[in-house]
């Protein structure tokens, strides 16, 4: 899909635990998140927390969209 | 001769995805699948290693460590993990796990795959593959290849290329002498003339296809662009009015968030059926992050959140039937310009 997407000139950021398997598939922009099951906030912590989480890695991947890369990247998150 | 066997939590009979977070054990004797694979193969298999595909998935480094840790001092002739079927992260646990043993035990390592399985592309240069069933149901077929192929590597037997023993290529060229004995000069000639002639030839030198796409030109200005969310990992309104697949899916769902400021337990849920559902049901924002993107449109860091979220389910979807629903999505972005995409992939 991610593919398609970008096939069809919309920039695209995956976000996903297993980056490896990402980059073989051919996403060029990446954004790690932190599971399988809950990618973007861990149940057993604070919703607080959460959000915070959640927050800031949706913002890495905006920010992603706006970047002229000229290979695959996986962006780096802080939290 | 002795064999150590490598499966997942599943086989084991540990359990499904709850279970996914399982810690590498190592157990002496078999375990499952590992049944099979003793009985076939001319070596005892004396000990099943079993790890949760999501622990590998998550924490290779650990996970590769422990069993690597595992099999120090063990005696082992050749290690087998799988088969895997179309079981992404089995099949990507797999290969991981046997390039790590090929690399430390310098050992013989066999698995099985799915050709739709993303494992086979991480790791057929690496590791011996075969090409492998759909599901479980081909259980014993596919274990009996690689027992068959094993046997030989074990007792010295002559190998055949890829191909012909079933298994993907790794892109290694050994030198044979052709029963033919026909030279490169004359094979090359006679390819050619065939080719002329508009009939069929077999290329003896296969150029694998690379099939990257160009990346899109990025967005100048983020608080004028449109962007949109896709997920695929199945986040439905709780009746799942698309009746998309729970697995294989071959439908998808575009679902107005124009109203909403996040995405509610009890009114969405996950209908994945590839990874335990509890989080996701709980609070399906942590899939689709609509709640922060509300915020982040609040704030004008983007211009405007597109109306729908579309979802599907990415497990045990073949390629194909991914490519096209990526199309059809696409012309529904496209009406409505969006000019960026964030995809979640569980």
């Amino acid at each position: 899909m991610v593919k398609e997407i970008e096939k069809a000139g919309i920039p695209v950021v995956q976000m996903c635990n297993l980056i490896p398997v990402a980059t073989t598939v051919g996403a060029n922009k990446i954004v790690p998140t932190i599971s399988i099951p809950y990618p973007l906030g861990d149940p057993d912590t604070p919703k607080e927390q959460q959000w915070k989480l959640r927050y800031h890695r949706v913002g890495v991947a905006l920010d992603a969209l706006t970047v002229d890369v000229d290979e695959q990247t996986v962006f780096k998150v802080k939290i | 001769m002795k064999a150590i066997h490598y499966i997942n939590q599943f086989f084991a009979g540990i359990g499904g995805e709850e279970k996914a977070d399982h810690k590498p054990e190592i157990r002496e004797g078999l375990v499952g699948p590992s049944l099979a694979l003793n009985s076939m193969l001319d070596a005892e298999v004396t000990h099943t290693i079993v790890c949760g595909d999501n622990y590998m998935g998550s924490n290779t480094e650990e996970a590769v460590s422990t069993i690597l840790g595992f099999l120090e001092g063990k005696e082992f002739d050749i290690f087998v993990a799988g088969p895997a079927f179309q079981a992404g992260r089995y099949g990507v646990a797999c290969g991981t796990i046997c390039k790590a043993v090929k690399e430390k035990f310098n050992v013989p390592v066999l698995t099985s795959m799915n050709e739709e399985n993303p494992g086979v592309e991480m790791f057929k240069r690496d590791v011996v593959i075969f090409k492998g069933g759909k599901s479980a149901a081909k259980l014993r077929d596919d274990v009996k290849v690689m027992a068959e192929y094993g046997n030989k590597v074990l007792t010295g037997k002559a190998l055949g290329p890829a191909d012909e023993e079933g298994y993907f290529s790794r892109g290694i060229r050994s030198q044979v002498w052709l029963e033919s004995e026909a030279t490169a000069a004359q094979r090359g000639v006679e390819m050619l003339i065939r080719k002329l002639k508009g009939e069929t030839y077999e290329t003896e030198l296969p150029i694998p296809k690379q099939d990257m796409v160009p990346i899109a030109p990025p967005i100048k200005d983020l608080s004028e662009a449109n962007i949109a969310l896709v997920t695929s990992g199945g986040i439905v309104p709780i009746d799942n009015p698309d009746r998309i697949q729970s697995a294989s899916a071959t439908r998808w769902g575009k679902y107005d968030i124009s109203d909403i400021e996040n995405l509610e337990s009890g009114v969405y849920k996950t209908i994945h059926a590839g990874y335990d559902p509890t989080a996701a049901d709980l609070d399906p924002d942590v899939v689709v992050p609509l709640d922060v993107m509300k915020e982040y449109l609040r704030e004008g860091r983007i211009g405007k959140l597109h109306k729908y979220f579309y979802s599907t389910v990415g497990t045990g979807t073949t390629q194909a039937e991914a490519a096209r629903m990526g199309r059809e999505i696409v012309e529904n972005l496209k009406e409505d310009k969006v000019d960026g995409v964030i995809l979640t992939s569980t």
